[in-house]
Order: structure tokens, then C-alpha cells, then sequence
């Protein structure tokens, strides 16, 4: 989707801030925004593409003013009510109406769950269209759901200059196709190429599945 | 090299124009999610206290201080990243797929993601604010060296700057340049010299280090 997240390239937020000592957490609320979505993520009902979308899929005007740990607790909340974990009344209320059939992940589990982590390569009998060295265009599109093709390189030219394998695809993942994976390379991208005379030398490179490229001369 | 004078003195202290009504929206979601049996109230210490006390920027910097020291590391490091970060211990979650990108006297690489935070948690911990803010995602891809002055970091002219957007799941780590001088450093020794944001591509590493930047 063409949301307020997909921000490379936009002008007008000012210089990058440092925080002086900055803490992991700010404050005992981001803590458990931060822990009660990763606690949830480990109940299976979801994957990192859905979650990512949930967060992304805000107006624009209340994406760019909420804070970081809020665009997580605006996720988990619309994941939980989407997935059935908890209903609307039941949010609203805080108070719940009987208990979820779904287990929670034990504290004993969750260093492993993390250790593991989620690998996303898997092997597609299909073999790459591209290699290394070879040109391609990022077709112009517009997919009203979730994306990982940044605007800013819609329609540009760029090498190929890493192939990864194949991973599972993040745009069919976020629509809850868990089987769809697909070759993914490392492309770069000029400067020139992306901001014109505008641009300060040197390239940008993205990772980008096959069904986002096409052969460029 | 880098002009590293002006210090970054913006105090965040302001609080969150809405922080009352967060803390109360957290409270009740965790004894809702609690009350269903949702979600272990111990597990949320696991997860608060791995991120806040057990993986960091220090484990990072280990990774590059073994690949300063050891040429057959680095090589390897270079050749397959998760295998080479995964003998340290670090692997797992935000880390599946790792990428070492290597700095050097003609390239700067500098790691973002525009599109969210993706960061490699296992080797650097929690990303801070700063990198999951919309200055950096912004202005990371079209002004890069703006931002690296935002940071005090001034690159010669003529050295090539390669800007990585995260836009999957690979995780990409830098691997700065090793400071002159540093010759009879121990590893821990050179760790103590790495920060975070050598590690992101927003500073370059100094010797000797300014000690209360250096990852911990």
C-alpha cells in the first residue's frame, strides 16, 4: 500500500535526532507494548507480513503522529480482534468474556522461540530468472495491500547484484499465503537513477522478490 | 577524521502527548490478554529483560573485533555472515539471514529500512529511536551524507556511499573500518572501540574511542 511508511525519499522531517543516554524502553508502557507483541506473536496466529501490514495500515495523518511502541499496540490490537483472539467488546472493556482456547507461550519456551527465530529461505523448484550483472526494471504498480517495493524505486532501472535464494514472498505472506516463496536479489539502484540531479553519487541497494522485476536493457 | 565535536545534546525528556491514556491502553490489554490465558505475565520479563540486559551492540562489536583480529574470520564473515555471527552464539529472531558489509577506504555502507525498523537484533539489540524515526527513514536513501552530518561523520569526498534499505529479510551489519593505531589491541580491547552506529554506518570508528559512545 502507498502509505505514510513507506517514507524513503520524502522531505520535510528535519535532521536526525539523537536520544543522550537513550534507554531501551521508554517507560513501563512501551516495555509491555514491546513484550505483550512478541508474547502474542509466539500463539502461531499470525506472521511478521501480517503484522507489518497491521502496523502500516493507518491513515496516514495517524501513522506520522503516533510514537514507535504505539504503531505496535495499534497493530497487536487489530491482530488480536482480526485473528478472534479477543473481541471489540472485550478490548473496549479490558475485561474478558471467559477464557481463550488458544495456549500462551510459556516463559520456559520463549528463549528458544527467540534463538530460533523464523528462517525464511526455502528451496522453489522454479529456477532464478536473473543473475547477477543483469538489468532490471521494478514494474510500476500499485498493490492496495502490503508491499515490500518502496515507491521511490517503482518504475527505476537497477543491477542485480546478489541472489539470495528464495524466500517466502512477503506480499502473497501478509494476505496469509504461507506457501508462496520466490527469488529474491539484492538490486542497486544509482543515485542519479532514483533522485536525478538530485542525487549525491554513490547507490542505494533493496532486496526485492522476482515478481516485482522485470528485464531491463 | 570525523569531526566529532558537536554533541548531540536534543533531550527527549518532553513526555509523550499522550502518555496517561498509553499506559492505561497497555495496562488493560496486558491483565485482558492475561485474564484469558493469552499471554504468561513471565514470559513478558523474559522478553523485556533479553532485549534490556542479555543482547546488545556488544555482541556486534565482538563479531567485528574477531574480524579485525583474525583475517580467516573475516573471510568467512564475509563469505557466509549467519554462519560466522551463529559461532559467536547470536542467531535467531531479526537475524535469520545476516549480511556483513565491509567499509573501506573507496566504499561507506550505511544500513536503514524505510519501510518500518527491520534491524539485526541478535547482533545489535533493539534499534534505537533515532533509526526507527522518519528523519533517517526519510532522508537516509536521498541525502545521506545530510544525515551522516546530522552525526558528525564527514566522509571524503570521493568515497562511494552504499545505502542499504532493509526492505526484507536479510539483515545487514557493517563492518567498519579498523582505526590506525590500534595494532597492539586485544579483541576486547577493540570491542571497547566499536559503537553501535559504526555498526549501522553512521559513524566511523575512532581511536582513541570517545569512551561514553562506545556499545555496551
Amino acid at each position: 500500500m502507498n502509505g505514510a511508511h513507506d517514507m524513503g525519499g520524502m522531505h520535510g522531517f528535519g535532521p536526525v535526532l539523537q536520544e543522550k543516554d537513550e534507554p531501551w524502553f521508554h517507560g513501563e508502557w512501551e516495555k509491555k507494548a514491546f513484550a505483550l507483541t512478541l508474547a502474542c506473536g509466539g500463539l502461531g496466529q499470525w506472521n511478521i507480513d501480517i503484522s507489518r501490514h497491521a502496523r502500516e495500515n493507518q491513515p496516514p495523518a495517524q501513522y506520522l503522529d503516533n510514537s514507535y511502541y504505539e504503531q505496535w499496540l495499534h497493530g497487536l490490537e487489530v491482530l488480536l480482534v482480526e485473528a478472534g483472539l479477543v473481541t471489540e467488546d472485550e478490548l473496549k472493556t479490558g475485561k474478558a468474556n471467559g477464557k481463550s482456547n488458544v495456549a500462551a507461550l510459556p516463559a520456559d519456551r520463549v528463549f528458544k522461540a527467540l534463538q530460533q527465530g523464523s528462517p525464511y529461505a526455502r528451496e522453489i523448484a522454479e529456477a532464478p530468472a536473473f543473475k547477477p550483472g543483469d538489468k532490471v526494471r521494478v514494474k510500476s504498480m500499485n498493490p492496495p495491500g502490503h508491499t515490500r517495493a518502496p515507491q521511490y524505486v517503482r518504475g527505476h532501472v537497477g543491477e542485480i547484484v546478489m541472489h539470495h535464494g528464495a524466500h517466502v514472498f512477503a506480499d502473497a505472506s501478509a494476505r496469509g499465503e504461507h506457501g508462496v516463496a520466490h527469488h529474491i536479489y539484492n538490486v542497486a539502484f544509482t543515485a542519479e537513477e532514483l533522485w536525478g540531479a538530485d542525487g549525491q553519487g554513490g547507490a542505494v541497494h533493496l532486496d526485492l522478490w522476482e515478481p516485482y522485476l522485470e528485464r531491463a536493457r | 577524521m570525523s569531526s566529532h565535536d558537536h554533541h548531540h545534546d536534543h533531550n527527549h525528556d518532553h513526555e509523550h502527548p499522550r502518555l496517561s491514556e498509553l499506559q492505561l491502553r497497555v495496562k488493560a490489554l496486558e491483565s485482558l490478554l492475561v485474564d484469558k490465558g493469552l499471554v504468561d505475565p513471565a514470559a513478558l520479563d523474559v522478553f523485556i529483560d533479553t532485549y534490556e540486559t542479555k543482547v546488545g551492540p556488544r555482541n556486534g562489536a565482538q563479531v567485528v573485533a574477531k574480524a579485525w583480529a583474525d583475517p580467516k574470520f573475516k573471510a568467512a564473515l564475509l563469505a557466509d555472515a549467519s554462519a560466522a555471527i551463529k559461532s559467536f552464539g547470536f542467531e535467531g529472531r531479526q537475524g535469520e539471514h545476516m549480511v556483513v558489509l565491509e567499509n573501506t577506504p573507496k566504499v561507506h555502507n550505511m544500513v536503514v529500512c524505510t519501510l518500518c525498523s527491520c534491524y539485526p537484533w541478535p547482533v545489535l539489540g533493539l534499534p534505537p529511536v533515532w533509526y526507527k524515526s522518519a528523519p533517517y527513514r526519510a532522508r537516509a536513501v536521498n541525502d545521506p551524507r545530510g544525515v551522516l552530518a546530522d552525526f558528525g561523520t564527514e566522509l571524503p569526498g570521493d568515497i562511494e556511499i552504499k545505502v542499504w534499505d532493509s526492505t526484507a529479510e536479510l539483515r545487514y551489519l557493517v563492518l567498519p573500518m579498523r582505526p590506525a593505531g590500534t595494532d597492539h589491541l586485544s579483541e576486547d580491547e577493540l570491542a571497547d572501540l566499536i559503537t553501535r552506529n559504526s555498526m549501522i554506518g553512521t559513524e566511523i570508528v575512532t581511536f582513541p574511542a570517545k569512551a561514553q559512545e562506545a556499545a555496551e
